[in-house]
């Protein structure tokens, strides 16, 4: 298969409950942000009346291009859950914040969200640059729904934390923009909010106040607040997050673990390597593709628990000018490139003759990992030891262990010692 | 599509169509918010921060700009005093006063709904970027020139008490019913032309133009007896306006008329009693109410749609 980074791996599993290791809610956990089956569709802006003049006078029934912002979207996020929300630029993340934030009827579908809600879609948002500080403060905060007297009792916690005490009475408009949006920031972390919708605010400021805002998400969630935040930074999303959400135009296309969230993104967004650096077209044995079931020649799987039977199937072109004994070296491939375990034809190669061929691998018991794994497949010649081609393929399969993070699952025991 | 989402970690929803807690705005204007009076207190705290920093970002730093707003009236009351009486010969008594009674409150009623008018897509960015009770806009624009009116209020009846004049009468009263019912039509007016004005940009235009016209259909600067004479048994027609039964009223409580309540052909005031006023005001307050209605009908229909349109 050529590749294509972009388009959506060929995976159909058949039984469509396959599903990765992931944080669903824990159990019991009451789900806080439900959306489903949300879509949310712009109309195109010439397609509008935009004039009374034009509403009544002439009736447009061109039918320009709508847009889909978002396509079926269906979440579900219990509380305590921190959740990554990620995508290219234009996939409809701000979109989907705003809809959950309620700023943005869904065009079909419906959205609920319970408890008290702060939405940083924009930090700021509303400030009046003629208005000093402190007004500001008042009037931002009493927009995110705070009473005077709270206000009153927050309003030094608020100074303190945006550290622009000698500034507090200058007008706003005098502020660098880094001072804007700490004000900004420390107004809307006050708020007290059960759920936090975070858009890629965190992406303006110094990198001292990246890190205290970063601290003060981590401080809500270790208070077991709810929140969902955009970023683009990927190892923030892998090191804070429970779950991660992938959108790509517009729909969900992956729903759980970090770690294998983040390496599907890497890979949509071209940043790993999806082939070998080796002109593979011209190769006389090609890997054309890897499948993953349970059974040689059943059907494809992607999902697993630890003790199942794996096979790993890969599929090969052979030219009349193949090499007759042909070695395959297949790596199975974890986050961040590691190879977790590595499987091999007998030194001696196999000798598929011209023509297709498939090699099954069959793993009879997986060991108790966590995660998604990619396959890197070696072509050699058996004979003599010539490296033919390389592959790496996107297609993942998923190991669910029993454990909630790390890749293994290890023994051990927590012993107190005075 | 393929669709990797096949990978989801969650069961599906039942897609749950109860009552969510974070309705999106406006969706089903029928809802009944549970909402406690806390939260009705901090929806009256925001609308008065947004009135204070309306107050406060126009007067900052001058408070000349402050005393020229209320010197305003003083100053159209000197250059119509002239006009009217000197140079036109109204005929009207006291002109000015009778003039400022009626003007101030029709002031500071179109100031208000032409300023509302922009209220929204004035604070675009905040609509797109912040939930909170979209309704505080127009209201707060109201706010803004009811401060200002009442201040200008004040100053005039200073100045005609200082000039000697007859004010203080039972009479006076009817400013309560009267500001009562201007309140709530502009209220009621504000909150639709807010919404539209939104989705149909030439709403600020036409309301502008609408505004000068309806200037003329108020009698302020002539006298009530001229359309009574014109249009007789249909002069109810021309009270179907609230504003110009705010008008006369106001006219009624502050102005004192001469002997006789005549210019030589036409009564200034519409009556020298209160009944008249009351049914009016009555009537104009159910008026007031419908469109009321209509404004909040339109204005919870559009708004789930104003962080789009904008
Ligand atoms: N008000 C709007 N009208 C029309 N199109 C919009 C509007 N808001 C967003 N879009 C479009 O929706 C898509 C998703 O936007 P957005 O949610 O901002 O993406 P992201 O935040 O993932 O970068 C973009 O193509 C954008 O142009
Ligand atoms: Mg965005």
């Amino acid at each position: 298969m050529p590749s294509q980074p972009l388009a959506p791996p060929p995976m159909q599993p058949a039984q469509p409950a396959a599903v990765v290791p992931s944080a669903p809610p824990a159990p019991g956990a009451p789900v806080v942000i439900r959306a489903a089956g949300v879509g949310k569709k712009f109309v195109a802006y010439h397609k509008r009346a935009t004039s009374l003049k034009e509403r009544f006078v002439r009736r447009d029934t061109t039918s320009g291009e709508d847009f889909w912002a978002l396509r079926d979207i269906d979440v579900e996020i219990g509380r305590g859950q921190t959740v990554g929300l990620a995508g290219a630029n234009g996939s409809g993340k701000s979109t989907l914040l705003k809809v959950l934030a309620g700023i943005l009827r869904p065009t079909h579908g419906s959205v609920s969200v319970s408890g008290r809600i702060a939405s940083l879609l924009e930090l700021g948002a509303g400030f009046n640059g003629e208005l000093s500080g402190r007004d500001n403060v008042y009037l931002n905060a009493s927009l995110l729904g705070l009473s005077k007297r709270e206000i009153d009792r927050l309003f030094d916690s608020i100074v303190d934390f945006s550290e622009l005490r000698h500034k507090i009475d200058d007008e706003v408009k005098h502020y660098s923009s880094g001072q804007y949006v700490r004000l900004g920031f420390a107004v809307a972390v006050h708020v007290d909010p059960d759920v936090l919708l975070v858009d890629e605010v965190l992406a303006v400021g110094d990198e001292a106040f990246q890190r205290k805002c970063l601290a003060k998400i981590a401080q809500f969630r270790d208070e077991g607040r709810t929140i969902l935040f955009v970023t683009h930074s990927l190892d923030l999303i892998e090191n804070m997050c429970d779950r991660i959400l992938v959108l790509e135009s517009g729909g969900l296309i992956f729903d759980g673990q970090p770690v294998v969230g983040t390496k599907l993104l890497r890979q949509r967004l071209g940043s790993l390597p999806a082939d070998s650096p080796i002109p593979f077209d011209l190769a006389p044995v090609k890997p054309t593709a890897v499948a993953f079931s349970r059974n040689p020649g059943g059907p494809t799987e992607v999902q697993y628990d630890p003790g199942e039977q794996l096979t790993v199937s890969v599929e090969l072109d052979l030219t009349d000018s193949a090499p007759q004994y042909v070695y395959l070296h297949v790596e199975i491939m974890g986050q961040g490139e590691i190879p977790i375990w590595m499987m091999e034809t007998p030194p001696g190669g196999v000798s598929p003759g011209p023509g297709t061929a498939v090699v099954d691998f069959v793993v009879p018991r997986l060991p108790e990992l966590l995660g998604a794994f990619a396959i890197n497949v070696r072509v050699s010649d058996a004979a003599t030891g010539q490296p033919v081609t390389v592959r790496r393929f996107e297609e993942l399969f998923g190991v669910s262990g029993p454990q909630v993070a790390g890749l293994l699952k290890v023994d051990y025991e927590a012993r107190l010692r005075r | 599509m393929s669709r990797v989402a096949d990978l989801s970690t969650l069961p599906k929803p039942e897609p749950t169509r109860g009552a969510p807690a974070n309705r999106p705005r406006g969706s089903g204007a029928r809802h009944v918010d549970h909402r406690s009076r806390a939260q009705t207190r901090v929806r009256w705290e925001l609308l008065r921060n947004l009135i204070r920093k309306d107050l406060k970002v126009k007067y900052k730093g001058s408070s000349l700009g402050f005393a020229w707003s209320l010197a305003n009236p003083l100053l159209l009351l000197a250059v119509y005093t002239f006009v009217f009486q000197v140079v036109l010969k109204s005929g009207i008594d006291n002109f000015g006063f009778y003039l400022m009674s009626g003007l101030l409150v029709w002031n500071a009623f179109s100031g208000s709904v032409s300023a509302a008018c922009g209220a929204v897509v004035g604070n675009a960015n905040l609509v797109k970027k912040v939930r909170f009770p979209l309704l505080v806009l127009p209201l707060s624009a109201v706010g803004f020139s009811a401060v200002h009116f009442a201040l200008q209020l004040a100053v005039l009846f200073v100045v005609m008490l200082g000039f000697g004049y007859s004010l203080l009468g039972p009479e006076l009263l009817l400013l309560i019913p009267a500001g009562a019912v201007a309140l709530l039509f502009t209220v009621a007016l504000s909150v639709l032309v807010s919404a539209l004005n939104v989705r149909y940009r030439d709403t600020q235009h036409l309301l502008d133009v609408a505004l000068l016209a309806w200037f003329w259909i108020n009698p302020m600067v002539y006298a009530f007896g001229l359309i009574e004479n014109r249009l007789n048994e249909w002069t109810w027609v021309y009270m179907l306006n609230p504003m110009a039964v705010v008008v006369t009223t106001f006219q009624r409580a502050i102005y004192d008329p001469p002997e006789g309540n005549s210019t030589g052909s036409a009564p200034i005031l519409a009556d020298l009693g209160y009944r008249y006023y009351l049914e009016h005001l009555a009537i104009a307050g159910l008026i007031s109410l419908a469109v009321l209605w209509l404004g909040l009908r339109v204005f919870r229909r559009l708004q789930a749609d104003f962080a789009e349109d904008l």
